[in-house]
């Protein structure tokens, strides 16, 4: 048991780059953190800081109370789960497993206490003696838990451990690490670009955008108040519409909300927050659509409608940007047609405001 | 579902191997069934007559202390290159696959003696270690040891190890190399995360993965050894001082060539085949079945 706290990591390249620029984070004893962006944001990168596999050229990486610098990945006391997996092809799922208690000098009567106990929570006692070769994407992924598991370390680390497996087997598996993590009660650190992922395993979500932290908090709060335009449509799917308002628009939109400033900005709203309806919206927004594509999927619809120039609410500036394309998303099957015009209402309380270059977030 | 292009036809598939089968046949399997056919017959010096005596090159042969000689320089030689060459040519790749500055210049020279013919090789090698004029032999004669290939059987044997090991170092550094570049990194990652120190690390992932090249070549070594390093052999000491460094081919090639006793020297091409033959076969049956793969 263990918290991990990162206190303005970074790392350089040899050859300039940087790959994380200052990131500093505290996941509590017994946490579940999540590690999410799109790939190149430095995700894995940080976990493998973590792990010892990358040296850091800045800040202090603290495991349980002990700063970890310079130590070697074994002593840190973590485990590891890879992508791939990385199990040890010449080596039975038994063995697989005993490798690093063996390392670490432990009795055998002991390791097989653990294994077997491993093989039981994760249901793999009948492929003990087979070889990762003969095992399923899903059996490998366990086995790969399993040699985590068996080790009982301060910390675990995930490193995209579903984006090998199918569809139905990653939600199954993404299910079964939430439960097992709850209930060994070990802190994880898990990295994915799967936001959906990121949104049902984590405790905390740590939001990365080329090499920095756009956003640290829980997977409700995010969601409801995205701190930046890029958190905004990295979390939620289909992703948060944004639309750019002209000053003046600002200004007549949210007259007597202290913090808004004359500036011109960008408004968020989430697909779901629409309704489609030709009632007054007093204080929220009313958008004309042309509906240019419908996609049905079973419980919910998405509309992508194009933004009429001449529609009612917020006209879009032509000169400027072309007029963005608006996804609306609706409980159930029955939609309009295609060509057709809707009118999309969200209330005030829906609405987002960003600064105009999305990097600030003005609370309404 | 596996793309495939399927032709219908017998002949379409027999015609793309003909090539090679026929390099085959013209220039392994008819020179052998020669060889075969010649262990059987005697044939006078100027070859007039020819006769036809069964077994008696073989029993001939097996009677001639030099032949014996012969397979225990042959065992001695090969043991001794194999073993160097692949301890060496995996130490070699096992340092060159760490990231090193220049990194590349070390694989692009390390593959460079490979290029070199084995005789050329020999004869570099004779240079410097030619008693009285060598730097190294001088070198050795300074610190007290009294090298001399041409006259000690050992110095000798050492010699041509030297040379055959050295040629033959690049072929296994380049088939390691690339063993040890399929291995997934990862894999590597998980066992130092599992607390597996480097040289714990070597023996129980690394070296285990690696068993298919080893494997591979191992036989390919053996082959080599047995049969390639003729160049190497007749170059530096042709077989001497006394049949110290004369291997099983090297004898084949004297006898035949040289002494022009064809049928003798068939005999022992035929056993050779065999020896090698079953060798291999061997291997396959018992070594194979601790590969990995």
């Amino acid at each position: 048991m263990a918290s991990v706290t990162l206190r303005d990591v970074s790392k350089t390249y040899p050859g300039g780059f940087e790959a994380i620029k200052g990131i500093s984070l505290e996941v509590g004893d017994g946490q579940f953190c999540v590690l999410v962006g799109p790939s190149g944001c430095g995700k894995s990168t940080l976990l493998r800081m973590v792990a010892g596999l990358e040296t850091i050229t800045g800040g202090d990486i603290d495991i349980g109370g002990r700063i970890v610098n310079q130590i070697e990945p074994a002593e840190r006391d973590i485990a590891m789960v890879f992508q791939n997996y990385a199990l040890y092809p010449h080596m039975s799922v038994y063995n697989n497993m005993a490798y690093g208690l063996r390392n670490r000098g432990m009795g055998e009567p002991e390791i097989d206490t653990r294994v077997q106990e491993a093989a039981r929570i994760l249901e793999l006692g009948a492929m003990l003696e087979r070889k990762p070769g003969q095992l399923s994407g899903g059996q490998r992924q366990r086995v790969a838990m399993g040699r985590a598991i068996v080790r009982q370390p301060k910390v675990f680390l995930f490193d995209e451990p579903l984006s090998n497996l199918d569809a139905k087997l990653r939600i199954a598996m993404r299910v079964e690490i939430r439960k097992l993590q709850r209930r060994l009660k070990t802190t994880s650190i898990y990295v994915t670009h799967d936001q959906l992922e990121a949104m049902t395993l984590g405790d905390i979500l740590v939001v990365m955008n080329g090499g920095r932290v756009e956003q640290i908090g829980n997977p409700l709060e995010i969601y409801q108040k995205p701190a930046t335009t890029f958190v905004a449509s990295f979390i939620g799917a289909p992703p948060m519409n944004l639309l750019p308002l002209r000053s003046d628009e600002i200004k007549s939109q949210f007259a007597g909300v202290s913090r808004v400033t004359g500036d011109a900005g960008l408004l968020g709203i989430r697909p779901e927050d629409f309704v489609i309806s030709s009632d007054g919206v007093a204080g929220g927004i009313a958008l004309g659509l042309t509906v240019e594509a419908i996609e049905r999927v079973g419980a919910e619809t998405f509309i992508y409608g194009s933004r009429q120039h001449e529609g009612q609410g917020i006209a879009a500036n032509p000169g400027e940007l072309p007029p963005g394309e608006v996804i609306v998303r609706i409980p159930g099957a029955i939609a309009p047609a295609i060509g057709e015009r809707i009118r999309a209402i969200a209330p005030r309380e829906k609405l987002h405001l960003f600064s105009a270059d999305g990097r600030k977030r003005i609370d309404l | 579902m596996e793309n495939r292009a399927i032709f219908s036809g017998k002949l379409l598939p027999y015609l793309l191997i003909l090539p090679q089968l026929a390099i085959s046949l013209i220039f392994f399997y008819w020179p052998a069934l020669q060889a075969l056919q010649q262990s059987f017959l005697v044939q006078d010096a100027f070859g007039l007559s020819t006769e036809f005596v069964w077994f008696e090159n073989y029993v001939n042969l097996l009677q001639t202390r030099e032949y014996y000689q012969a397979i225990g320089v042959t065992f001695v030689f090969s043991a001794l290159v194999a073993v160097f060459s692949l301890t060496l040519g995996l130490l070699l790749a096992v340092m060159a696959n760490r990231n090193i500055r220049g990194v590349q210049i070390y694989r692009t020279f390390l593959i460079v003696p490979y290029a070199v013919a084995p005789a050329v090789a020999s004869v570099l090698f004779i240079f410097m270690f030619q008693p009285g004029l060598g730097m190294i032999a001088r070198a050795l004669q300074r610190s007290g040891v009294d090298w001399n290939p041409v006259l000690n059987g050992t110095h000798a044997m050492i010699l041509v190890v030297i040379v055959a090991v050295w040629n033959q170092i690049s072929y296994n550094f380049l088939f390691f190399l690339a063993g040890l570049q399929a291995i997934p990194k990862s894999v590597i990652e998980a066992a130092a995360i599992d607390g597996a120190k480097p040289m714990r690390r070597f023996w129980t992932i690394v070296f285990p993965l690696l068993s298919p090249t080893s494997f591979f070549l191992i036989i390919v070594n053996i082959t080599y050894v047995f049969f390639n390093t003729l160049g190497i052999i007749d170059t530096a000491t042709g077989g001497g001082p006394n049949g110290a460094t004369q291997t099983l081919v090297y004898k084949v090639f004297q006898d035949g060539k040289v002494g022009t006793d064809l049928g003798g020297s068939a005999a022992q091409s035929v056993i050779l085949m065999v020896i090698v033959v079953a060798l291999t076969a061997f291997q396959f049956r018992y070594v194979e079945k601790k590969v990995h793969y």
